[in-house]
């Protein structure tokens, strides 16, 4: 590889409080539009914002889970520019004084681990949603909702250094399931609770100098921000083999043609005039706040990834699925409580469970089954009570209906006889209805054994356990 | 710092504001004596002092995380010169 590309993420994360950052209007989406705003969120005149203690409480949470060193003192700024969807003509986040910097966080890549710094957090609001197209006939306007406008966020602001989409995206990944761990932020990326802009350099392999950055937008989801960064890094290389210039710009993602193309702004788009918010003041997020945060972080996927690896020996591919959300982990935890099983309490949670959510399109929060009941069936198959293709079957149904596996077992009659005195009764009445065959079988047509079983299988409805049924036969038929 | 007709005219594209070239000399001239008069205050050796953003006791005014009422769609509406389907309409924009 003659050159390599140099990745920095921004991503914004929508915070999941009841009500916005400086106001009291509902955060919830999905409304009828302009029906959650107010006086303040509007923009109107002489107005004052009023911070939300949550959403600094959030904000606190993910700066701890990744590293990032509290300022005791931030402050808020307006970044004024004009445009539709912000009613003041300023968004309020912050600037010069962020809330918290200098953090960092792992990921996995290529079977090692790569640190990637995070260079700040700092707390901002939302803008409002410009609506075009579908279902607008009267092409020359747009349609604001400023539903949106005001609803917390906090932005991320990594450090350059990925070199790879592929870097990129686990870094992303593992934001994101830091931030649904903390139940701060749903991660939704379609709908937009979680974006990213990636800014994008390329230079020759070893050089020190950063190359000029195109900043890519309008990625949403980690298939797009891949293909978006891969298409840049090309396009960069290109241009520099061709001896033109890298021009420092924003770039949107075309998902339909997989392509990224300039937005051509103004040249002084990017003149914001930041200056302290005056109508708020600086923020003193104060030892006894963020000593709070602290005490309730939970645990974090990699950590807990890691312990289930530990503790349960089960394969890091197992644990990491398992550990794919808090939900699914708490679940799989109280199957092996209860079992002692990990490996078969994995195959059932990981193998089945997620299986029948997946065709459902369900969490695991969603569904009716428990899982002492799916610890109850692990014991019956351990037992012999049942075999582990009837399990399947039974499976299905508690999945389906809630109730434990024992009524549904012998609702359905699919008992599995594994009482030995009671199918050594069926065998003598087979082989005392069969004396031909015995003998036969006993002067060396070994073949035999497999109509014995079958006629026991028969006998019994096919609910003698196999295992057993072949232990007594050999037994019995050994004479 | 002198201000010239080129900040001026940044400045009034920033703000969306339309200058005739009367009005361009006028607050060309305007700002700089603005500027110079705040400029005094650069005299002053402020290198050990911190930015006064406020002179409000340093306490952070919270508010705990509860949905109030908002307004009336039509409210919200109501002054806007545009809108429609519960939307406010405006200029048609072009990225």
């Amino acid at each position: 590889m003659k050159y390599e590309a140099v990745i920095g993420l921004e991503v914004h994360a929508q915070l999941l409080t009841d009500s916005k950052l400086f106001c009291g209007c509902s955060t919830r989406f999905g409304s009828e539009p302009n029906t959650q705003v107010c006086q303040i969120c509007l923009g109107m005149p002489g107005v004052l914002p009023v911070l939300n203690k949550k959403a600094v409480e959030f904000a606190v949470k993910m700066s701890l889970a990744v590293n990032c060193r509290i300022n005791p003192r931030s402050i808020f700024a307006r970044k004024n520019y004009f445009y539709p969807d912000l009613p003041k003509g300023y968004q309020v986040s912050q600037y010069t004084e962020p809330l918290s910097e200098h953090g960092h966080l792992e990921i996995d890549i290529d079977g090692g681990r790569k640190r990637i710094g995070i260079t700040r957090i700092h707390m901002e609001e939302d803008a409002g949603k410009l609506l075009h197209g579908e279902g607008i006939e009267d092409s020359n306007f747009s349609f604001v909702d400023l539903n949106r406008t005001g609803v917390p966020l906090i932005e991320i602001v990594s450090e350059p250094d990925m070199r790879t989409s592929d870097e990129a995206v686990a870094y992303l990944k593992a934001l994101r399931d830091i931030l649904v761990y903390l139940r701060i932020c749903d991660g939704n990326m379609e709908e937009g609770s979680f974006r990213c802009d990636a800014n994008v350099s390329v230079r020759l392999m070893g050089a020190e100098k950063l190359g000029t950055k195109a900043e890519l937008k309008n990625m949403n989801s980690f298939k797009y921000v891949k293909e978006a960064i891969d298409y840049e890094i090309q396009r960069q290389i290109d241009l520099v083999e061709n001896g033109e210039k890298v021009v420092q710009e924003t770039r949107l993602f075309d998902a339909s043609k997989g392509i990224t193309a300039s937005m051509r702004s103004k040249e002084e788009a990017h003149d914001y005039r930041y200056f302290p918010e005056p109508d708020l003041l600086p923020l003193n997020v104060g030892a006894k706040l963020v000593d709070q945060a602290r005490e309730t972080l939970p645990e974090l996927p990699e950590a807990k990834r890691a312990r289930f690896i530990t503790d349960y020996a089960i394969p890091p591919y197992d644990a990491g699925v398992l550990t794919a959300t808090r939900e699914l982990a708490d679940y799989y935890e109280e199957v092996v409580k209860a079992t002692g099983e990990p490996k078969v309490s994995s195959n059932w949670v990981m193998g089945e469970l997620l299986r029948l959510l997946k065709e459902d399109g369900k969490d695991v929060g969603d569904c009716a089954l428990k899982p002492s009941a799916i610890a109850d069936l692990i014991g019956m198959i351990k037992k012999g009570a049942i075999s582990g293709k009837m399990a399947k079957e039974v499976f299905e149904e508690m999945y389906k209906t809630g109730k434990p596996p024992a009524g549904i077992v012998k609702a359905r009659g699919i008992t599995q006889i594994s009482d030995e005195s009671e199918l050594a009764g069926v065998i003598d009445r087979v082989l005392e209805a069969n004396p031909e065959s015995v003998d036969r079988y006993r002067s060396g047509k070994v073949q035999l054994f497999g109509f014995f079983v079958g006629e026991t299988m028969k006998a019994t409805k096919g609910q003698a356990n196999p295992q057993a049924v072949n232990k007594i036969l050999k037994e019995k038929l050994a004479g | 710092m002198s201000i010239t007709k080129k900040d001026v005219l940044h400045v009034a594209d920033l703000a969306r504001l339309a200058l005739t070239e009367k009005e361009i000399d006028l607050y060309t001239g305007q700002l700089q004596r603005i500027l110079s008069y705040v400029e005094k205050l650069s005299e002053l050796d402020t290198s050990g002092v911190a930015p006064t953003t406020t002179t409000v006791p340093p306490e952070t005014a919270f508010r705990e995380d509860r949905v109030t009422p908002s307004l009336a769609q039509e409210d919200a509406l109501r002054n806007a010169p545009l809108s429609e389907k519960g939307c406010f309409k405006v200029p048609k924009i072009i990225e």
